[in-house]
């Protein structure tokens, strides 16, 4: 018999082991680890940062790895060396993309990993949509994976309304601490609530109201739109804390959410057929799952038009046409096409201040990311777009002070609008 | 001072230097400038109080600029203005009629575009070629700054020096100043490379015209630079600006910048601001490397236990053996008696010219030795080990690696591991039964070494002895991470900003070149890992700070002999005892030598080699520089040993058209990436629905310089960079229409999880369509093809084709066929050839090598010609995909995701390698291969599982073959030594 290529998640385990969960979206996360609570699992968030994290990844991975493979070893195996946790009765999980691009290869380098480490007992669940590997201690229900599902809408509208209050809260913190309060809240109801739309949709509009009660103050600040590969584009850790960075220079973050990444790897698997004539047999079912989830989102988005108050998302659909005469929707490994489409989206709705966030040598970036950047800029001029290669050796310093020129530029655009309106 | 007038201030911190600058009525009427040496907090003070004392207690407005200045400006509460940004209102005053800024700093290099919307650029964080690049220079050369520039107006000749990184620039001069090459070609040709970066890494394909601002202190001190610019940009004098203010620009900016915004504020009060308070704590600070004082004693008593017997020269009998270890920066002498006593010994800089030193000290030997002293052999190790050997006669050439092992082994018999870390490189041995069983040497881009401390030192205003001893008490070294050179250059500029003392940055900076040798050259876990018997060695470890550090990380102590620094020269010259007769040169003879070296360009073959021809008189020549043996017309005859990336050239260069063209189209085919297999498929299908077909051929470095500003990422490899060479010259072929498909799918060859291509090779068309503009005047042709399914391929070439040139579809699946015809006997030729070399390697008593990359790496220019080295070297070549069909298990057991098809060839061909005693490999890697970062490690285990030693060559735009040559030989020394021990 083939050996076992990997050390399964049994049914046994599930009863007594604590999954830890990589910081990468804290809100998202949390909320379908505490969603999963209600099913039995134990999880948790990883909040642990500092230079540790990325020394630790270093010591075990390839050092030419992207950077977000070094940090999110590193963090697990710190973790699991700092005594807090057993491990023996500790499991790892983390999505696995798949596709071409080196990053579908986390998992394998995970487990290297911690086999160098002394840790190769310990199981590593992957969560992947090409259904990879099994593992008879983790099986998510229909229910639990439509529950999934909205806890990434929910992760997406809290980061959009707190990006778009924070920058002006007249209580420093109040926001973060509200946002923070609302998915502690949230997670631990949502694995019994309902799944109908009308829950998601109450639920959306009740977040909404507590957002609009926050007290600011108006003033014109500039809009900084951040996108890049997935890892560096939402994990502080990964990104020296970009949000917060872009808060202290009086500018508003604007971050795409992961629903639309989600969408791009369905849509990977449709392009594929139209492309190559390949899944064949699992075409229908990724459509109607396309389908299903685009007017989702649609709803969704309806849902923070109606109320008018806050800025509201692009549907993917518009997203997808937008990126037309730049690059073919056929370039799917890592971020892909998307990367692209998103600069233009932000663009599309006035956001004109871009930050692209990568690690430093990411291969898909340098077709989506900077081999972009002269057609995106040739056809709009107005576009304001820095990139920030991040890695284990890059210091703050200079990556700030690349922003740093790159919101320079933005204010000065910003006060000549402001001119120009006012005469 | 007139206080009715406004005055503003403008103060620059920046990586090495401050400036102020103090504007009366927009009038400057003070600038000053000062390397601050990390003191960011001190200096600042001290420039503004100049000003107070030359100018009173101005009330002004005051904003700060400069990398290091962020910190300060926070401090004080003052306006920051991000220095580009500055720039840009210099500009706006002073030069409205500008259209682009170039400006190179210290460590900095910026464009700002004003044409067509402003544009602001800085480099990325892997380009190093700046101001702190060109001192780093003119230190390897050996000279001031000053004369460096002056001597590079006189060249006569420009040689291609990598331009992206400082490192790897570095690695590419080095050897041509061993080869004898002339400082002023060297030095005309670093300023080349310094302009090539800055167009290529930051114009990235915008062209740079128009009246040109040139700022910065390097662009205001070097005329050398100046011209380079000048020239290579083709700009007139009207339109090239190199202005008096150029070094002050920042400077400058910040006080125009704080005159519209800052508020006023009274001089005094800054100060004051500025020099108040505690010193910030550093982030990230590490444990001191001594306690006290006796913690130093006692490790400095124990390392004194590693000693040779030293005898005086004049006084010894008997039979005296030399080694002389002629390495990258540094040039190691020594002469020992029969019983190995250090009668002599010399270490210095080759100072460029490493033949002039030896003669010196081989003539001073002679001149001192007893006249009952008689050389009883000789022997030279290193990169100018050729040289050497002609110049000399010496006895004996010798590897690096066994010359080390050589010393080592007489300090501790049984050692295990040797680590040496010299001026330019890390070496590190694992020993295992007597031979040497793995090698690690340092890439080009991780060159965190000796010469890398010095220069710092230097910047930092010390001598690198001083700079050492500053670093052993530090309270709290800095942690500086474990990269690269570029890298820990602004982790210091970090530390700098944050107020990390002299002390701290030291022993941190010793702290990181021990890491980075630990965990990216070893890439050990623990000190377990290494070994029990340490030796470590190179002029580095006389570094007691290195050492200690060293010691600490690794939680054990290691044996550091007294000529560590010498190790090469003395293990080669124990080496030399096997000689019988020394030929070695007579005193006299070596008295008369003379040495010049002159450069010529090859003309034996289409390669177009830089030759270094060094006479040492009397008709004597040796030549270097040279990648194959025409050039010295001898023949080993080694050069007729089957390759197969000849074969594999040879095959492309000789596909030709079987139909007659009647489509009245010619369409461009690079042969470049996934068409170094594939050119056998399009190139059949679009011969048999009637084009014309212009193909590229081997790559070489005009190809590469033709598309070199059209590059949008310079950290992509080199094989997708010289694409854009390969599109440029189609178009100046004239062709109607260029095609190269995306294929995220490669040749499904179903022996592994997927058959993906990597995102370069897949989506490259993708990238030139944006970013080359001229491809808009032709028709260019990137569709997406499945190349596993005929019928598949059929319908969507049908669908991209079909219509534009009324094709049918039955024409379009005959040619389809046919084209795949086509590819099959390309892979079965490919096969048999490999197969026939083996067969060939067997039956003549050949080693074989496979070299181990991807079809692409057969380019000539992308290869280097190393197979052909190989080959000098007594192998028999043979590439991954011709063998890896021969490996008994297809299924190898690979411990990561094996879904690319290149890859995959990877792994079963160093199975195959694994199940054949007489098979060795050696994987090509290009730099920049992200994919590689995972296959390497993979290759690794797997032949290290099936006990066969692992060489990894990196590739890249320039490759210094000597360090290439030096890993295959340590390579065969190894064999053999294995072979030996087996018996």
């Amino acid at each position: 018999m083939e050996e076992q290529r990997y050390v399964p998640f049994t049914e046994e385990m599930k009863k007594d082991y604590k999954i830890l969960v990589p910081d990468m979206l804290p809100m998202h996360f949390r909320l379908i680890t505490k969603m999963l609570e209600k099913s039995g699992y134990d999880m948790e968030v990883l909040k642990t940062n500092g230079p540790e994290i990325a020394e630790t990844g270093l010591k075990f991975v390839h050092n030419d790895t992207c950077y977000p493979a070094i940090l999110v070893i590193g963090q697990f195996i710190h973790a699991l060396q700092s005594g807090k946790y057993n491990p023996h009765k500790t499991a790892l999980i983390y999505f696995q993309t798949g596709g071409g691009c080196r990053a579908s290869n986390y998992i394998s380098l995970m487990r290297k990993a911690l086999e160098k480490a002394g840790f190769g007992y310990v199981p590593v669940i992957s969560i992947s949509l090409n259904g990879l590997e099994k593992h008879s201690g983790f099986t998510l229900s229909v229910w639990e994976i439509i529950r999934a599902f909205y806890c990434i809408f929910y992760g997406d509208l809290l980061l959009s309304l707190k990006n778009q209050v924070a920058p002006y809260e007249i209580n420093q913190g109040e926001t973060e601490r509200l946002a923070m309060e609302i998915t502690e809240d949230l997670g631990s109801k949502v694995g019994n609530m309902g799944i109908s739309f009308g829950t998601v949709k109450k639920n959306c509009k009740e977040i909404i109201e507590k957002f609009k009660k926050i007290p600011v103050k108006r003033q014109n600040k500039v809009k900084v739109g951040v996108v890049g590969e997935i890892y560096v584009k939402f994990s502080a850790l990964g990104n020296n804390g970009l949000e917060k960075f872009l808060l202290s220079e009086g500018a508003e973050p604007v971050v795409p959410g992961l629903l639309d990444f989600f969408l791009y790897t369905v849509h990977a698997k449709i392009t594929d057929y139209k492309l190559f004539g390949l899944n064949k047999r699992m075409y229908p079912l990724f459509r109607i799952l396309y389908k299903f989830l685009l007017k989702k989102q649609k709803q969704f988005i309806k849902v923070i038009k109606q109320d008018g108050y806050f800025d509201s998302p692009t549907p993917f659909e518009r997203i997808e046409k937008l990126i037309y005469g730049y690059v073919n929707t056929g370039v799917k490994m890592g971020e892909g096409w998307l990367l692209p489409a998103e600069m233009l989206e932000l663009k599309d709705r006035g956001v004109k201040n871009i930050v692209c966030a990568q690690p430093f040598g990411c291969l898909p970036n340098h077709i989506c990311g900077k081999g972009m950047m002269k057609p995106l800029k040739d056809k709009n001029p107005d576009m304001n777009i820095v990139a920030v290669d991040y890695d284990a050796g890059a210091t703050k310093v200079n990556q700030e002070n690349r922003i740093k020129l790159m919101l320079a530029c933005a204010k000065e655009n910003l006060m000549e609008e402001i001119a120009v309106t006012k005469s | 001072m007139d206080k009715a007038k406004n005055y503003s201030l403008g103060l620059d911190v920046g990586s090495t230097t401050a400036k102020v600058v103090l504007v009366e009525e927009e009038k400057v009427i003070y600038e000053e400038y000062a390397r601050h040496n990390s003191a960011v907090v001190e200096k600042a003070a001290e420039l503004l109080n100049k000003v107070k004392e030359k100018f009173g207690d101005l009330k002004i407005k005051m904003a700060i600029s400069g990398s290091a200045g962020l910190g300060l400006a926070e401090k004080v509460g003052l306006p920051f203005v991000q220095e580009v940004y500055a720039e840009g209102e210099v500009v706006k005053k002073i030069e409205p009629d500008c259209s682009c800024v170039v400006e190179l700093g210290g460590e900095d290099a910026k464009i700002i575009f004003f044409d067509g919307g402003l544009d602001e650029r800085m480099n990325g964080s892997c380009a190093g070629g700046t101001g702190a690049f060109i001192d780093q220079m003119a230190t390897l050369l050996d000279i001031s700054v000053e004369q460096m520039d002056q001597l590079s107006l006189n060249a006569e000749r420009i040689y291609p020096i990598a331009s992206r990184c400082g490192v790897f620039a570095k690695t590419d001069i080095q050897p041509l100043l061993n080869q004898g090459a002339r400082k002023e070609d060297v030095s005309a040709s670093i300023y080349k490379a310094v302009v090539n970066q800055t167009i290529a890494g930051l114009a990235r394909g915008k062209k740079i015209k128009g009246k040109v601002l040139f700022l910065g202190g390097p662009l205001y001190y070097l005329k050398g630079l100046q011209k380079s610019f000048k020239e290579t940009l083709n700009l007139s004098n009207e339109n090239a600006i190199f202005p008096e203010y150029a070094r002050f620009a920042v400077a400058l900016g910040s006080a125009y910048y704080a005159e519209k915004t800052a508020s006023k504020v009274m001089l005094s009060k800054v100060i004051e601001k500025i020099t108040k308070g505690e010193k910030n704590t550093v982030n990230g600070a590490i444990a001191p490397l001594f306690e006290n004082e006796e913690d130093y004693v006692a490790f400095k008593n124990r390392h004194n236990l590693a000693f040779t017997v030293k005898r005086d020269i004049k006084d010894y009998e008997g039979k005296i053996y030399i080694g002389i270890d002629c390495g990258s920066t540094t040039t190691k002498l020594c002469a020992i008696g029969e019983d190995n006593s250090l009668l002599y010994e010399y270490y210095g800089s080759n100072k460029g010219n490493p033949v002039q030193i030896v003669k010196e000290k081989l003539v001073e030997i002679y001149k001192n030795k007893n006249e009952k002293a008689q050389i009883g052999g000789s022997a030279v190790t290193g990169y100018g080990e050729e040289l050497i050997k002609n110049a000399f006669s010496v006895d004996i050439g010798v590897v690096e690696t066994i010359a080390h092992y050589t010393a080592a082994s007489y300090f501790k018999p049984n050692v295990d591991f040797i680590l040496d870390i010299g001026g330019q490189d890390i070496k590190c041995f694992k020993i295992k039964d007597g031979a040497i069983d793995g090698i690690m040497l340092n890439e080009a881009c991780s060159s965190g070494c000796g010469s890398f401390l010095e220069t710092f030192a230097k910047a930092l205003g010390y001598d690198i002895t001083d700079f050492a001893k500053e670093g052993l008490f530090a309270k709290n070294p800095v942690n500086l991470g474990s990269r690269c050179t570029v890298f820990m250059n602004s982790s210091v500029k970090q530390a700098q900003k944050e107020g990390a003392s002299v002390n701290d940055i030291s022993a941190g900076l010793s702290i990181s070149v021990v890491k980075n040798a630990i965990y990216k050259v070893i890439r050990a876990n623990s000190a377990k890992e290494l070994g029990n018997n340490i030796v470590v060695q190179g002029g580095t470890f006389y570094n007691d700070a290195v050492l200690r550090a060293f010691e600490k990380e690794l939680g054990a102590n290691v044996i550091r002999p007294d000529v560590a620094g010498l190790m090469g020269a003395y293990g080669a010259a124990i080496y030399s005892k096997r000689c019988q007769t020394s030929r070695l040169m007579r005193c006299e003879e070596i008295e008369k030598l003379t040495h010049t070296a002159t450069s010529v360009i090859c003309k034996g073959c289409t390669n177009n080699c830089h030759l270094t021809v060094n006479s040492f008189g009397e008709g004597r020549n040796f030549i270097s520089g040279n990648s194959c043996e025409k050039p010295l017309k001898i023949s080993s005859g080694f050069d007729q040993l089957p390759d197969l990336y000849v074969d594999k050239r040879d095959y492309f260069e000789n596909i030709t058209q079987k139909f007659t063209p009647n489509k009245n189209y010619k369409i461009g085919i690079p042969l470049t990436l996934g068409n170094y297999e594939l050119m056998p498929l399009w190139f059949g299908i679009f011969d048999f629905l009637g084009f014309e077909i212009v193909k590229t051929s081997q790559s070489n470095r005009k190809t590469y310089e033709l598309g070199q500003f059209t590059i949008p990422s310079d950290t992509a490899c080199y094989p997708a960079k010289i694409m854009h060479g390969h599109i440029a010259e189609l178009i100046d072929k004239g062709v109607d229409g260029i095609f190269y498909p995306c294929l995220p799918y490669n040749l499904d060859e179903k022996k592994a999880d997927n058959h993906y291509n990597c995102p370069i090779v897949a989506y490259y068309s993708e990238l030139l369509t944006g970013n080359i503009e001229e491809l808009s005047s032709v028709d260019y042709f990137y569709p997406y093809f499945n190349i596993n399914d005929k019928k598949q391929l059929t319908k969507e070439f049908c669908g991209y084709f079909g219509e534009k040139f009324k094709l049918n579809k039955k024409e379009v699946a005959q040619a389809v066929e046919y084209g795949f015809n086509c590819l099959n006997e390309y892979v079965d030729y490919v096969k048999k050839r490999g197969e026939n070399a083996l067969r060939f390697a067997r039956e003549n008593g050949y080693k074989i090598l496979i070299l181990a990359g991807r079809p692409y790496h057969v380019d000539v220019e992308i290869c280097h010609n190393i197979d052909k080295l190989a080959r000098s070297l007594g192998f028999v070549v043979v590439s991954e995909d011709s063998v890896c069909h021969l490996a008994k298990n297809q299924a190898v057991d690979v411990k990561v995701l094996n879904q690319w098809t290149y890859h995959s060839r990877l792994y079963r061909s160093a199975q195959f390698a694994v199940e054949n005693k007489d098979v060795e490999l050696c994987q090509l890697v290009s730099f920049g291969c992200g994919v590689d970062a995972i296959t390497t490690d993979e290759v690794r285990r797997i032949l290290e599982k099936g006990n066969k030693l692992y060489t990894q060559l990196k590739i890249d735009e320039i490759t210094n073959l000597g360090s290439v040559k030096i890993r295959l030989r340590s390579l065969i020394g190894a064999i053999e030594a294995r072979e030996k021990n087996s018996l």
